[in-house]
């Protein structure tokens, strides 16, 4: 079989809460699939039932060939998971921590310790193995957690929002790695709230709302669909704002939005700095003065704007949800 | 490998990761080491000199009081290392792990045996320096300690079952706290029960935690055959009584604990 993960009909409710609302999914093996979606969405959720940490309400999945529920205790060997809050111990160095988990994956302790010390120096973390995980910045952290996740070589992965909280430095580090990973064959899963993410790493993208899955395609069709880059551009009134609206509206390839202060205006372009040098000229022509105008890559909230007509709204945390359902 | 084989050299593994935890953090490895030894010189100087009980000098008597409280306060913090774990997600990571479930709860007990006996250790030198003897035979205070890591593992399985139901540090906090005062002062560790009202005296003294104090103290020769004990059941057969609540005990918590952890960590 081809598919490294299927997922069919997924729901999971929290008391009145639905989580997954019937989330179907196939992940061909040896690519990436980003789940793409604000807090709540039920991203979360998901991994957790593909990983065989939460049992589904309704609804049936297999990873590497192994259903998450009946064969969870075989299909454990096969994956590594890297959750969204490192789940590393802050009292054990770096080493210890991959140690344990090399241990517990039964890898016995020569193995551990080698496999252990190959993924420090892997993660640029070999200088810190020997200390306690409590004094490591954030993106060593989250280095160590998916190193922790890849001590067994599995075959399957799951990354829950691996650099969200990051610097964009630590960020763009992260992304080489797991590039890497990969590159050598690995299929992947991850979950993520930023476009930019997704399109970076994932061959393909689902974008998650409430649940389900409202877009699926290649980070490139999903782009078409909402727009490639966005024109920012910073007039001087509410009135100015208005007119360049009009001037710019052909170019728009998705709605527009002005944003509260009346004087900033979002455009959805699909060719980029060409749109923009156009866009410059149009309005120089109909004598708006540009305070700032600049070109950057769409965000979630563009994502959602333009499949959904509403921005991404966060819904209550799961946790919380959990905490107030017991 | 097969499931026992699994379960055991997986919980050998948690119990060292645990170990290596109470050795790196100073302020464990301090309760653990200094409240004992607090324990035994508040209860030998502080009240030795204002309780009496008849037949025997206050501070043989205490000492295994001394013993028995100490254990239970440090249930409550293996309770609570273990709602730390949960808290973090670390719990979570070890779920997908093909390692054996009852290795966590398994290397959790485990590694509180070790701690209880460290702090059994101290109170014994502690207790020896402020003049508590032992008046029997080596066979039978060995007995007596292990009698006491009996009741140390006992209760540490029963901190892993609250703590799986509480899951949040600050309420197991104040739900342990309010379950030990009682446990522990509201049993014959430090006190004469004959001298408590009727209904509080036939509480304490089935309290399983006066019984566990009983038979230490028959077994480290703390009492006195001329002094006539209470008339409870628990309190005349003190070391059976002992054996058998350890027995209940232990096969009520260890599949409870199992159940609320798959349970717990699948929601």
């Amino acid at each position: 079989m081809s598919d490294a993960i299927v997922a069919e009909g997924l729901v999971k409710k929290y008391g009145d809460v639905v989580a997954l609302d019937e989330l179907s999914l196939s992940v061909p093996r040896g690519t990436v699939f980003g789940l793409l979606g604000p807090n709540g969405a039920g991203k979360t959720t998901a991994v957790r039932i593909l990983t065989t940490l939460l049992r589904p309400d309704a609804g049936r999945a297999t990873v590497a060939g192994f259903d998450v529920v009946a064969d969870a205790r075989r299909l454990r060997p096969h994956i590594g998971v890297s959750g969204q809050y490192a789940a590393v111990d802050e009292d054990l160095t770096g080493m210890e921590n991959l140690e344990l988990v090399g241990r517990l994956y039964h890898l016995g302790l020569g193995r551990s310790k080698a496999r252990a010390r190959e993924l420090l120096d892997r993660f640029d973390l070999a200088t810190a193995a020997d200390r306690p995980v409590k004094g490591y910045s954030g993106g060593m952290r989250r280095r160590l957690d998916l190193a922790a996740a890849l001590v067994a070589s599995p075959p399957v992965l799951f990354l829950d929002e691996p650099t969200t909280g990051l610097d964009p430095r630590a960020r763009a580090g992260l992304w080489d790695v797991i590039a890497e990973l990969v590159a050598a064959g690995t299929t992947l899963l991850l979950t993520t709230q930023y476009m930019e993410e997704a399109d970076r790493l994932a061959d393909r993208v689902a974008v998650v709302d409430h649940g389900r899955v409202i877009a699926l395609g290649t980070a490139d069709e999903l782009k078409d669909l909402i727009g490639g880059d966005r024109i920012e551009l910073t007039v001087r009134d509410a009135a100015a704002a208005e007119s360049a609206r009009q001037a710019l509206a052909w170019l728009a390839v998705g709605p527009m939005r002005t944003d509260a202060s009346g004087r900033r205006v979002t455009i959805p372009v699909s060719r980029g700095a060409a749109a923009l040098t156009e866009a410059l000229g149009l309005l120089a022509a109909e004598g708006v003065t540009v305070r700032d105008a600049g070109l950057r890559r769409p965000t979630l909230d563009d994502v959602f704007l333009s499949l959904t007509g509403h921005e991404a709204h966060a819904v209550p945390d799961k946790d919380l949800v959990k905490e107030y359902s017991q | 490998m097969n499931t026992v084989r699994m379960a055991v050299a997986d919980g050998i593994t948690m119990a060292k990761r645990n170990t290596i935890k109470l050795v790196r953090v100073p302020d464990l490895l301090g309760s653990v080491v200094l409240t004992p030894i607090m324990f035994v010189l508040l209860f030998a100087y502080v009240f030795g000199n204002m309780i009496e009980i008849p037949g025997v000098p206050y501070r043989e008597f205490m000492l295994p009081g001394v013993f028995t409280q100490t254990a239970i306060f440090g249930a409550a913090l293996s309770g609570y290392m273990l709602v730390g774990d949960l808290q973090k997600g670390i719990i979570d990571r070890l779920r997908t792990l093909p390692m054996a479930s009852s290795a966590v709860l398994i290397g959790r007990t485990t590694s509180d045996l070790l701690i209880n006996l460290l702090s059994l250790v101290m109170m014994v030198a502690m207790g020896l320096i402020v003049g508590w003897r032992v008046h029997t035979s080596p066979l039978e205070a060995a007995l007596g300690c292990l009698l006491l890591l009996l009741f140390a593992y006992v209760l540490s399985w029963a901190a892993t079952l609250v703590a799986l139901i509480i899951r949040t540090p600050e309420v197991f906090n104040n739900v342990s706290s309010m379950a030990i005062f009682p446990l522990v002062f509201l049993a014959n560790t430090f006190i004469d029960t004959t001298r408590l009202a009727p209904p509080l005296q036939v509480v304490a003294e089935w309290n399983p935690v006066s019984a566990f104090t009983q038979a230490a103290r028959e077994l480290f020769g703390n009492t006195n055959p001329a002094v006539s004990m209470p008339d409870a059941w628990p309190l005349q057969h003190a070391v059976p009584a002992s054996l058998l609540w350890a027995a209940v005990m232990l096969a009520a918590f260890i599949p409870l604990a199992t159940w609320r952890y798959n349970k717990a960590v699948s929601r």
